[in-house]
């Protein structure tokens, strides 16, 4: 087990150092200069180097490479070109509002699909099933940013309950920011959580064919108590499968929910940064990204082997 | 029951936030305003941004002198100024009794300090070139400063009013890009990055204080969402509304004021004049003849926009109406390409920038050049892209955008500039110009300048850009045209 572990975390590493150098490359390579881009089109060519300098852009690549990477393994992102702030505060801000989001649209959506799945399947074929079904073959076909604006038009410009956009800031409190997040949520979770419907139905109804089930009645459990107690753990397993899939497009789904309610999250961000040339904020940002999709892979791979003992067995040899 | 309690607070809460965000709305000392791009910094010296000014300009930070909605100067930090008979020497008086922000008082030491600054070999100032005819800034006492120039130079007054000359202090500086410290009527209070800044009025400014309480600038990148926010009231008014085919929503509802006004932005036809086959005179005139002006401004801009024949600002009293220099004129337009060589038209590339009416524009330019046979290839950049492609490395055949800054007639007669323009004529009338102070010969030259650039068709001169402003009909004081790049909020109120 420790040899497993040793050789996974390894691989990780050299997974991330490949990651660093390939996003360092790649920006270097995009076409675009940071100073330019700062002082516009009527900068004097002296003005420009002098920026240059500033920003420490004509030293040599593999110099600025290691001061990036440098800087990272003493917690230090560096510093925003355009913002010239501290990159570790912009993205903290925006975390702020982005992490959120995701984790509210997720909680939202599985409280949602759940019971419909469960409810759908108990009413196999019977009408109430063929609504819960049609509404969710609904919810997978309308793409989320038009459903958000769907609800901006309904909820802020005709009945003007809610705000169109924008994030008052936790700082106001905690019931203002909650409601500047209600309709990006909504957005994000109904489509989301139309399709986690149709997997626990589907999931439900091949598990209450199980011999088990039948037995759990016959033994004398209600029908509803064997659906929750016996059928919906053991259909879970698929469930969340699609769950742990379903957050990376979640992630995807922010950055146009962002733009479209103009929130300040990680997705408009990126998006800033890159059409800015703020390499730095892009590089850490990517960086970042990568390194949590590796490391849930990492964490994956681990739970594999501690479920499965047959994986650790051929790896100790 | 519990449960239900929870609920009953819950419910209570959310009533009573409804309740304070509407009494807030009542007061009204607090303006919203929308704009689409966040600015990268709050320093007007240091960048080129337009977001940077069109939040501090006159609210926060303020110089020596003032352009004022109709374009023309006004003292400002200065009260008042003497210029020698042979105009190199300027002596400014300053106002007595102007603090910074953080309570520290200007004087003449501030202004050596920042016009210093803007100079310094190293200064990042994105308009360093505002600065070049100063040999020497000199403090006589402790409000009265004296300029020294190296030569006479018209626009100077003009110049020290531009965003990238204000006052700065030395001791707050290098603070100024994320807590501006300024002179102005409104203190910088808070920015969450990503959405909005707010100002709130300077209790202790020194001249006529500020009708509002509180100003908020939020970025709105998105056109639809910016109508929405109109909409649900989220937002008070948009200065330069982004999308002009929204216009007609706004002017049908009674809530709002549409006020079409004129900006120094002319938008042109940038054109590679070094380049085969732009580098004839007889192409560029037949591209002139071919272009539909009104039809452009029809389908780019939704009828919003003035032609224009030449490079400069139709509402400028020294402007001259060159319009029809090379009236719409399609058999002569093919007869020039046919006496350049190019009897069958010729293929090329244009380069567009992404705001909308760039693009928009140069769809409806490829369409109207292949009626005389130019096969234009479309290729959208990103704008990081285009500033080293196109503005550095002159890399393009055409490309469209819009000049924005005011008086920039000048750019003609660069050296290098991505035009790649040369004219000894232009480049001697421009130094003469730029000498000469009297008002009449100013504009005799300048009219002289616009001729020039028409008949050598340097670029395709398109259209002014309007400036689409939306507003609250109870806001009083903000401006319809933009003389410069600036929401000066100073005067502007709500009736009710």
């Amino acid at each position: 087990m420790r040899l497993f572990l040793l050789k996974r975390m390894i691989s990780t590493v050299l997974t991330l150092i490949v990651a660093s150098v390939v996003i360092f490359v790649v920006l270097e390579i995009l076409p675009g200069d940071p100073a330019s881009f700062m002082l516009g089109i009527h900068a004097e060519a002296e003005t420009l180097a002098a920026l240059r300098a500033q920003l420490g852009l004509n030293q040599p690549l593999s110099i600025r490479y290691l001061e990036w990477i440098g800087g990272l393994l003493t917690g230090d992102l560096g510093n925003s070109y355009t913002y010239d702030v501290p990159v570790a505060e912009l993205i903290r801000d925006r975390i702020m509002v982005s992490f959120p989001l995701a984790l509210l649209a997720i909680t939202l959506s599985t409280l949602i699909a759940i019971p419909l799945g469960v409810v759908a399947a108990s009413q196999h074929n019977k009408p109430l099933d063929f609504l819960i079904m049609g509404f969710s073959q609904l919810g997978i076909a309308i793409p989320n940013f038009w459903f958000a604006m769907l609800l901006t038009i309904v909820f802020a410009v005709t009945l003007r309950w809610l705000p169109a956009g924008g994030f008052v800031g936790w700082d106001a409190g905690i019931i203002p920011a909650l409601t500047s997040l209600l309709l990006p949520t909504v957005a994000l979770a109904l489509p989301q959580s139309a399709i986690l419907a149709r997997v626990t139905r589907s999931s439900m109804l091949d598990v209450l064919k199980e011999d088990y089930i039948r037995t759990a009645r016959a033994k004398g459990v209600g029908y509803w108590s064997a659906l929750w107690h016996h059928a919906l753990r053991n259909a879970m397993i698929p469930v969340i499968t699609i769950m742990g899939l379903q957050f990376s497009f979640l992630l995807a789904g922010t950055i146009i929910i962002e733009n479209v309610f103009y929130l300040p999250g990680i997705g408009r961000l990126i998006f800033q940064a890159i059409s800015q040339r703020d390499l730095i904020v892009v590089r850490d940002l990517v960086l970042l990204l990568s390194a949590a999709v590796i490391l849930i892979n990492f964490v994956v791979d681990i739970l594999y082997a501690l479920v499965d003992p047959r994986l650790r067995g051929f790896n100790d040899g | 029951m519990r449960m239900l309690i929870q609920w009953r607070t819950l419910f209570i809460g959310i009533a009573m936030v409804i309740f304070f965000a509407t009494t807030a709305m009542g007061a009204k000392t607090h303006l919203k305003m929308g704009m689409v791009l966040e600015p990268p910094h709050l320093d007007p010296t240091a960048g080129a941004a337009a977001a940077i000014d069109e939040i501090v300009y006159a609210n926060v930070f303020e110089g020596l002198t003032q352009i004022d909605q109709n374009g023309t100067v006004q003292p400002a930090l200065a009260k008042s100024w003497d210029i020698s008979r042979d105009q190199l020497t300027y002596t400014f008086q300053l106002n007595t009794g102007v603090t910074f922000h953080d309570g520290t008082t200007f004087d003449s030491d501030d202004v050596v300090f920042s016009l210093t600054r803007a100079m310094a070999k190293d200064s990042v100032n994105a308009q360093k070139g505002l600065f070049k005819t100063i040999s020497s800034v000199k403090k006589q006492d402790s409000h009265t400063v004296i300029i020294q120039l190296k030569r006479p130079t018209g626009s100077f007054l003009f110049n020290m009013g531009w965003g990238d000359a204000v006052m700065v202090a030395k001791e707050t500086v290098q603070k100024n890009k994320s807590t501006p410290i300024g002179t102005g009527p409104f203190k910088f209070n808070k920015w969450v990055k990503g959405d909005r800044v707010e100002l709130i009025k300077n209790k202790s400014y020194w001249g006529n204080p500020a009708k509002l309480d509180k100003a908020t600038f939020k970025f709105i990148p998105d056109p639809a969402a910016a109508v929405n926010a109109m909409m649900a009231g989220d937002i008070d008014a948009f200065d330069n509304f982004p999308a002009p085919e929204s216009l007609s929503q706004f002017s049908a509802n009674s809530r709002f004021k549409v006020v079409i006004g004129n900006t120094e932005g002319e938008t042109i036809l940038s054109t590679n004049n070094t380049r085969a086959p732009f580098d004839q005179l007889k192409v560029r005139q037949a591209i002139a003849h071919a272009i539909n002006r009104q039809a452009i401004i029809d389908g780019a801009m939704f009828g919003y926009g003035t032609p224009i024949g030449s490079h400069f600002a139709p509402h400028h009293p020294a402007y001259v109406n060159l319009t029809y220099t090379f009236p719409y004129d399609l058999e002569t337009a093919k007869k020039l390409l046919a006496e350049a060589g190019y009897p069958n038209g010729f293929k090329a590339a244009i380069k567009l920038p992404p705001p909308s009416y760039a693009r928009r524009t140069g769809e409806i330019i490829a369409a109207q050049l292949k009626k005389i046979g130019i096969e234009l290839e479309i290729v959208p950049v990103e704008w990081a892209q285009w500033l080293d492609q196109v503005f550095k490395k002159t890399d393009y055949d055409l490309t469209i955008v819009s000049h924005t800054e005011p008086m920039d007639i000048g750019i003609y007669a660069r050296d290098r500039y991505y035009f790649n323009y040369k004219n000894a004529k232009f480049q001697a009338l421009m130094k003469q110009l730029d000498q000469t102070v009297e008002t009449k010969k100013r504009y005799a030259l300048l009219a002289t300048a616009q001729k020039i650039l028409a008949e050598d068709a340097v670029n395709g001169f398109l259209f002014q850009l309007a400036k689409h402003g939306v507003w609250n009909k109870n806001i009083q004081g903000l401006w319809a045209n933009s003389p410069v790049q600036a929401n000066n909020l100073t005067q502007v109120y709500w009736t009710k």
